[in-house]
C-alpha cells in the first residue's frame, strides 16, 4: 500500500473522527473523542496493518489527551489518533489492550502518571509509581509542581 | 480441609550495578518450566519527562542523552528531528553525514558489547573478552570526534556540535578495515560453533505474529521475521543516500538475533566508510530561531530498535510536552510470548536476546516458596553454563578457546 493509498484507507472512518490533519510529509494526525479512540486504533492496527509505537497521556488544561501514535511502516508514516478526553473529574477511556498487548504497559504508565481510568484493561496495577507513593497524586497533571 | 498449593516464584532482580535499567521479574515455575512471568520496572525512574518541560529546547539533548549510555546518539537524535519538523529546520547536509556516522559507530559498540555479554551468560568467557576488547577502538574514535566515549551531546537542533575533521577520516577508516577483519573472525567463529547451534537455536522463540502483537522493534523484530528499520522506512539523517540492506531472520530464536546483531555489524561499518567517502563540504549548523506553537514526532532507529519521542510546543522557549519511548519498553514485554515454556537454564539467555536484560541477571534471586529456599545468581548462571558444557559433552567437542580468536 503506498502512501495514497493509505490515505484512502484512512478516510474510511472519517465519521468516527474529528478530522485528518497531515501536519508534515509522513506525518497524519486524528483527533477523535475518547469515545471513538478504540475504533479507530483497532482498525489502524488490525485492517491497515499499523504497528503500535506508543501513547502519549497530555494534561492540556480543559481536557486530557491520550495519543495513540502508529507507524505504517511501509511507507514510513506515523499516524497519531488524539483522543480527548472531556471529564476531567473521572477521566476515563476504552482500553486497547484487550487486541493490542503492546498497550499494556504504556495504559498503566499513563494511569499511573495522569490518573486516566483505562475500562477493560486487563491488568491496570501500578507500573512505574512506587508502592508507597500516595493515592490520588498524579505527577504529570500541570497542578503538580516542577 | 484443602491446603493451598504456591507455585514457586522466581525472582529476577531487581538491582544491577552495570546498566542503567533496573527491572525486576517474577518468573512463575512449574519444576524446571516457566508457566507465568510478571515484570516490575521503573526501579530508577528520573522523571525525563518532566524535567524536559523546565528545559529549553537547545538544553534538552544534554538531558536526553543521558537516558541511556549506550544509545546517547540516537535518543537525543529522535527529538532534534521531531523539534526540526516542528519548526521546520534544514540541517546542512555535512551536519546529516556526522550524525549517520557517530549513530552507526554507536551501532557498531553496542553489538558488539550485547556479543560479549551473550558470550558471558553462556560460559564463553573468551568471546566476552575479545568482542569487548574489539569494541574500544570504536569507543576511541567516538572520543576522538566528540570529545566523550559514551554520552557523545553531539546532536543540537539545526545539526552538530562537533564535526568528523578531514583529516581524521584516513584513521576511521583505517580502524573500520582493523573492526570489520576481527568481526569477520568472531562472526565466523561464532556461526560456525556446534555447541552454539545446539545452545541457542529453538532457544526463546518469538513468533512472527507475537513479534507483531507485541510491537517489538530493531534485531528483536527482525530476529523474528518483522521486516522493519527506521533508516529504510523513514529515512532519516543520509541513511536515504547510501546503500546498505536490512537484516532479517526468519527463525525468532536468540540464535536469530545474535546473527542479526553480527550481521548488522558489517552493514554499520558500510555505512560509516560509505558517509565518510561522500562526506559534503560545507556548515555543520542551521540557523535556529524561534519554535513556532506546535507537535511533532520524531523517531530514530537505536542499536535495540526504535526511539520514539514526541515534542508539542506551546510557542516558548519550552516544550509543555516531551515523551519518550526506549526500544525496550516494547521489547521486553514480548518476554511473556518469549519465556513461556522455557527452561530457567534458558531464561537468562532469553531475556538477555532483547538486549536490555544483563540488567536482570547480574542480581538474579531465586526464591522457592515452598522450601524456603533462595539461590542467587550466581546459581542461575551456573545453571545457564552448566547446559552448556552439558552440551559440550554430548557433542563431545570443546568451546571456543582463544587460540581459536587469534587472527592470522
Amino acid at each position: 500500500m503506498n502512501q495514497q493509498e493509505l490515505n484512502s484507507r484512512i478516510s474510511e472512518i472519517k465519521n468516527k473522527v474529528t478530522a485528518i490533519e497531515q501536519k508534515a510529509d509522513n506525518r497524519i494526525y486524528i483527533p477523535c473523542e475518547a469515545g471513538n479512540s478504540y475504533a479507530v486504533c483497532k482498525f489502524l492496527f488490525e485492517d491497515v496493518g499499523a504497528r503500535f509505537c506508543t501513547a502519549t497521556g497530555i494534561d492540556s488544561d480543559d481536557c486530557f489527551e491520550v495519543l495513540y501514535h502508529f507507524s505504517y511502516d511501509r511507507t514510513g508514516c506515523v499516524i497519531t489518533v488524539k483522543a480527548f478526553i472531556r471529564d476531567r473529574k473521572n477521566p476515563a477511556i476504552e482500553s486497547i489492550t484487550p487486541f493490542l498487548p503492546a498497550a499494556e504497559w504504556i495504559e498503566r504508565e499513563i494511569h499511573d502518571v495522569l490518573g486516566i481510568d483505562f475500562i477493560n484493561h486487563p491488568n491496570l496495577k501500578r507500573l512505574i509509581l512506587a508502592d508507597d507513593w500516595p493515592q490520588g497524586v498524579y505527577p504529570l497533571r500541570k497542578e503538580v509542581k516542577k | 480441609m484443602k491446603k493451598e498449593v504456591k507455585k514457586p516464584v522466581l525472582a529476577v532482580g531487581p538491582f544491577h550495578p552495570l546498566q542503567e535499567e533496573m527491572e525486576f521479574f517474577q518468573l512463575t515455575l512449574d519444576g524446571e518450566k516457566v508457566t507465568d512471568i510478571d515484570v516490575r520496572l521503573s526501579y530508577n525512574h528520573r522523571g525525563i519527562e518532566k524535567i524536559s518541560e523546565t528545559l529549553q529546547f537547545d538544553q534538552i539533548p544534554y538531558l536526553i542523552s543521558r537516558i541511556c549510555g549506550i544509545c546517547s546518539a540516537s535518543h537525543p537524535l529522535a527529538y532534534v528531528q521531531a523539534v526540526e519538523e516542528l519548526a521546520g529546520i534544514k540541517p546542512p547536509p555535512r551536519a546529516l553525514y556526522v550524525r549517520t556516522i557517530i549513530n552507526e559507530l554507536e551501532r557498531i559498540h553496542s553489538h558488539l558489547l550485547w556479543v560479549g555479554l551473550g558470550g558471558h551468560f553462556i560460559g564463553y568467557d573468551t568471546v566476552f573478552m575479545w568482542a569487548w576488547k574489539y569494541r574500544e577502538p570504536v569507543l576511541d574514535l567516538l572520543e576522538e570526534i566528540t570529545g566523550n566515549r559514551n554520552n557523545y551531546g553531539n546532536v543540537r537542533v539545526g545539526g552538530c556540535r562537533e564535526d568528523v575533521p578531514n583529516e581524521l577520516i584516513p584513521k576511521i577508516l583505517k580502524e573500520l578495515d582493523e573492526i570489520e577483519k576481527k568481526t569477520e573472525m568472531l562472526t565466523k567463529a561464532v556461526l560456525d560453533d556446534p555447541v552454539l547451534h545446539a545452545r541457542l537455536k529453538g532457544v526463546g522463540i518469538l513468533k512472527k505474529e507475537d513479534a507483531i502483537r507485541y510491537a517489538v522493534t530493531g534485531p528483536t523484530a527482525r530476529g523474528s521475521g518483522v521486516d522493519i528499520d527506521v533508516r529504510r522506512d523513514d529515512p532519516y539523517a543520509a541513511y536515504g543516500e547510501l546503500d546498505w540492506k536490512v537484516i532479517v531472520q526468519q527463525e525468532g530464536d536468540v540464535f536469530a538475533k545474535a546473527v542479526v546483531r553480527l550481521l548488522e555489524t558489517f552493514e554499520s561499518i558500510k555505512i560509516v566508510r560509505q558517509a565518510l567517502k561522500k562526506l559534503p563540504d560545507g556548515p555543520i549548523t542551521a540557523e535556529v530561531r524561534e519554535i513556532p506553537p506546535g507537535e511533532a514526532v520524531g523517531h530514530a532507529e537505536a542499536p535495540r530498535g526504535e526511539t520514539f519521542h514526541y515534542v508539542r510546543s506551546d510557542g516558548g522557549n519550552r516544550p509543555i510536552r516531551h515523551k519518550v519511548r526506549a526500544p525496550s519498553y516494547v521489547n521486553v514485554p514480548s518476554f511473556k510470548a518469549s519465556c513461556i515454556g522455557q527452561d530457567i537454564a534458558d531464561v537468562t539467555l532469553t531475556l538477555a536476546a532483547v538486549d536490555p536484560c544483563y540488567s536482570c541477571t547480574e542480581r538474579l534471586a531465586v526464591v522457592d516458596r515452598c522450601n524456603n529456599i533462595t539461590h542467587t545468581y550466581e546459581t542461575i548462571l551456573q545453571l545457564s553454563r552448566q547446559k552448556t558444557t552439558k552440551i559440550m559433552k554430548e557433542l563431545g567437542v570443546q568451546g571456543l578457546k582463544m587460540e581459536d580468536l587469534r587472527i592470522g
